[in-house]
């Protein structure tokens, strides 16, 4: 709700995904330990199947985008929503194993924390 | 003997003055440039094996070593009328030729990305085309930055001139999707500590193993791919490009700074093939492209009898395609004289 009597005189926090406030600590840290992590389509067909999904609001496609894009923060109440049941490894067409890449997130998060963190050195330089 | 004159010696021309003058024909290859090859002559690597293009151009030059035909270089056709089935040619050097069938198999041009001002082709150092990356890979030069500077951050955007009502084109060119998967392939292999991005809009990998490819730059080359269209490029002090986008997977915007730009151009008909087109009054789709008399079962002949077309004066195509186009091509000349 915008304050109107404020109205052209607030700041307000960007939306905008800026890959140069990559932080690609937790997505590094996926993609080691889960490969198959680097062919997903964003399909949606995880989402479409998501026990979790169907009964409250939370999207699995999204939110791992939003891991490939270095965007952590309150990842952490989102990644708690998934049940584990591994319906998404059945549908997914790449063959992703998408559980192990959810318990790779809870654990990465325990390591590295979900507040953002420019770390250059970490970007999506995956090469590097 | 009946004579036939194709006009253009690139992918299509060659394989149809190759396999007509098997037939018996008496067959007269026109190019206006001064080599063979057409736009492949200056390719350097092919999708989706990332084969060298030379071996397209070897193979088609054996074809007119081997073969039994004439192949003119800098040679324009500036008009022509047909009578009684008989085409008069004119060209630019004097020498004019009678036929009983003519092939056009005029090509395509590119897409001038400077039309596409907000991405700043001509206007910014560091954007590039897909044809200049092919032109320097042929070269064998590194790739820089303007300032020498190797890029850690690059973006292919895909689309440039294609699907875009503003640049006049409604078509998808078809092969730019698989290009820029296979350039950013090869520049992953030049420069290992890059991040490479593709912005899309859709990828149609629709040809054999192009999926197999975008899959492989996913999987083994690290290559990102995101579902937006670039909306503009700007330039940072250091001649680097601030670029914005939609992320449409995630709904957001996005923006990035980038070091290098490469826009991956359309095809477009091209000014032979448009001139060609009008000269001979054989019509044109709304892509403007030369129309083909039926688009299911008469893709080679065109609204003139005795014109037949071949290769991307019709649509986009990729060089596969093209040859199977223009070996149909030759099945409809044969068809139209053995019964004149």
């Amino acid at each position: 709700m915008i304050n109107m009597d404020k109205f052209g005189f607030f700041i307000q926090e960007t939306r905008t995904i800026d890959f140069d406030q990559f932080d690609g600590r937790l997505l590094k840290y996926v993609l080691d330990h889960e490969p198959s992590f680097h062919a997903c389509l964003s399909c949606g067909g995880c989402t479409a199947t998501c026990s979790a999904g169907n009964l409250i609001e939370f999207n699995v496609r999204k939110m791992n985008l939003l891991i490939r894009r270095g965007e952590t923060e309150g990842l952490e109440n989102e990644i708690n929503k998934c049940m584990l049941c591994g319906k998404c490894i059945l549908v997914c067409p790449r063959g992703i194993n998408i559980r192990n890449v959810i318990m790779l997130i809870k654990k990465g998060i325990l390591i590295f924390g979900t507040e953002k963190k420019l770390r250059p050195d970490l970007t999506y330089n995956y090469y590097a | 003997m009946k004579t036939v004159v194709i006009i253009g010696a690139g992918v299509a021309g060659v394989e149809v003055a190759s396999q007509l003058s098997e037939l018996g024909y008496k067959v007269a290859l026109i190019e206006k440039s001064s080599y063979i090859g057409g736009k492949v002559a200056k390719w350097d690597h092919l999708f989706p094996n990332l084969r060298p293009a030379s071996d397209i151009i070897n193979s088609m030059e054996e074809k007119i070593k081997t073969g039994n035909f004439s192949v003119m270089v800098n040679t324009e056709i500036t008009g022509g009328k047909g009578e009684n089935g008989i085409w008069q040619l004119l060209t630019n050097n004097g020498k004019n030729f009678e036929a009983d069938a003519v092939v056009v198999a005029s090509g395509f041009g590119l897409f001038k990305a400077e039309k596409k001002e907000e991405y700043g082709y001509g206007i910014y150092n560091n954007v590039i085309t897909s044809v200049d990356l092919e032109e320097k890979f042929k070269k064998g030069k590194t790739i820089k930055m303007t300032n020498g500077k190797i890029p850690e951050r690059i973006a292919f955007i895909h689309c440039v001139g294609s699907r875009d009502e503003k640049s006049g084109n409604h078509h998808c060119s078809k092969v730019c999707c698989i290009t820029g998967v296979k350039q950013a392939i090869e520049l992953r292999n030049q420069i290992p500590d890059a991040e490479i991005y593709c912005f899309y809009m859709d990828l149609r990998m629709y040809g054999k193993d192009f999926e197999e490819l975008y899959r492989t730059a996913q999987e083994k080359y690290y290559i990102q791919f995101i579902r937006g269209r670039l909306s503009e490029a700007s330039e940072n002090i250091d001649e680097s490009l601030l670029i914005k986008a939609e992320d449409t997977l995630s709904g957001r915007p996005l923006k990035m700074k980038v070091d290098l730009m490469i826009l991956l151009i359309g095809m477009e008909p091209g000014k032979e093939t448009t001139d060609l087109g009008r000269n001979f009054k054989l019509g044109f789709d709304n892509d403007g492209f030369i129309k083909p008399r039926d688009i299911h079962l008469q893709r080679n002949l065109s609204s003139q009898e005795g014109i037949f077309l071949a290769g991307t004066c019709t649509c986009p195509m990729t060089i596969s395609d093209t040859i199977d186009n223009a070996r149909s091509a030759v099945i409809e000349v044969n068809n139209y004289l053995k019964n004149k």
